[in-house]
């Protein structure tokens, strides 16, 4: 049988054994890229990112002092943050730590939408762990946030000076994601 | 006969899909609401994500439903409330993503899969019916005593090993 082999038929049997090793190779990026810790396969791409905000105007919390927040606000040639927050989502209670530590830089602009949350218990919250917002819009209904994309709280968008989306985070905020991400675009959007 | 059919009927019956759309939100418009249902179950629900709206009971689910059902009574055909919820969502939000370079691989990957497989398959067989000799040689007769030695060794191996493993 060898003595027949032409050198063809010797390649392709080289070949076959290649085989394993190049499906070894695609499985191994395959998992390298699933079962990285800081992916999360719920993510979805932002359709938002690099659009205008869009048009909203939403009322205070109900009796709280101070204005509401509306797209307007966003357009004012300031880099702002905008975060969606609930008293229910417990996640938001993690990160709020970040927020107040963020708000404590005057040139940081912080404005939070307080979605579908009873009043009573916004204000009960913000008073337990502080006020970081410069202002709030209270999105009764539901119905700016589907406007932004939201899909689950707490999230948080960065908008330029122009008013554009720039960033998206779903999900709460830490440490790592203030110091990788959140700041040095802040500081970049800011020049 | 009777007793099992009413038995698989029943069965069936309780397996039935339970629908999330509360009473409060369905529309008088028999027409409409048949829209707003068909086309809810084209809707992912992005909480739940493997769920449309139409049976899912997560709270943002309910407000899509409220949503669309606004939007068609509005006035808006079928591709504006789809395109309504694209802009916001993007294609994920559709279970049925449209076809453009993005999707292509979720579109024809299937079909590209089979298509490589059976091509294999096919040439697998056109080769072996081409030349049916292929494959092992025969064994020769030197080979043939050597197995035949075996085997008999490994049946007195056995006779040997059986008692032991007692």
């Amino acid at each position: 049988m060898a003595e027949t082999m032409t050198s063809g038929m010797i390649l392709r049997r080289r070949l076959v054994f290649l085989a394993p090793v190049a499906l070894f190779g695609v499985l191994a990026g395959y998992f390298v890229w699933g079962l990285n810790p800081d992916r999360n396969p719920r993510d979805l791409p932002s359709v938002m990112i690099d659009q205008p905000v869009p048009e909203f105007a939403l009322p205070p919390i109900e009796g709280m002092e101070g204005p509401g927040l509306s797209d307007a606000d966003l357009r004012t040639g300031e880099v702002t943050l905008v975060n969606f927050f609930a008293s229910w989502c417990v996640p938001c209670r993690l990160e709020h730590r970040y927020l107040l530590e963020l708000a404590k830089d005057d040139k940081v602009h912080l404005y939070g939408v307080n979605y579908k949350n009873e009043p009573a218990e916004a204000r009960a919250w913000l008073a337990e762990l502080g006020n970081p917002y410069g202002r709030i819009g209270a999105d009764a209904t539901g119905r700016v946030g589907i406007d932004w994309g939201v899909y689950g709280l707490p999230e948080t968008f960065i908008i330029d000076r122009t008013g554009r989306i720039r960033y998206r985070r779903v999900g709460q905020i830490d440490q790592v994601t203030l110091d990788r991400e959140i700041l040095p675009l802040l500081r970049e959007l800011s020049k | 006969m009777r007793t099992w059919l009413l038995a698989l009927a029943l069965s069936l019956a309780i397996t039935a899909p339970g629908w999330a759309v509360l009473p409060d939100e369905i529309l008088d418009d028999p027409v409409l609401e048949a829209r707003a249902r068909a086309l809810s179950q084209d809707i992912r629900c992005l909480v739940c994500q493997n769920e449309n709206i139409d049976s899912s009971n997560a709270d943002l689910a309910r407000d899509l439903r409220i949503l669309v059902r606004e939007r068609l009574v509005a006035g808006d055909s079928d591709a504006d409330v789809k395109a309504f919820l694209v802009v916001r969502y993007g294609d994920f939000v559709l279970f049925n993503p449209p076809m453009k370079l993005e999707t292509l691989v979720l579109w024809f990957g299937p079909a590209l899969i089979v298509l490589l497989g059976g091509g294999g398959v096919i040439a697998y067989y056109a080769r072996r019916r081409r030349n049916p000799a292929a494959g092992p040689a025969p064994l020769n007769a030197d080979e043939r005593q050597r197995l035949e030695r075996l085997l008999a060794d490994t049946d007195t191996d056995a006779k040997v090993a059986e008692p032991r493993s007692r």
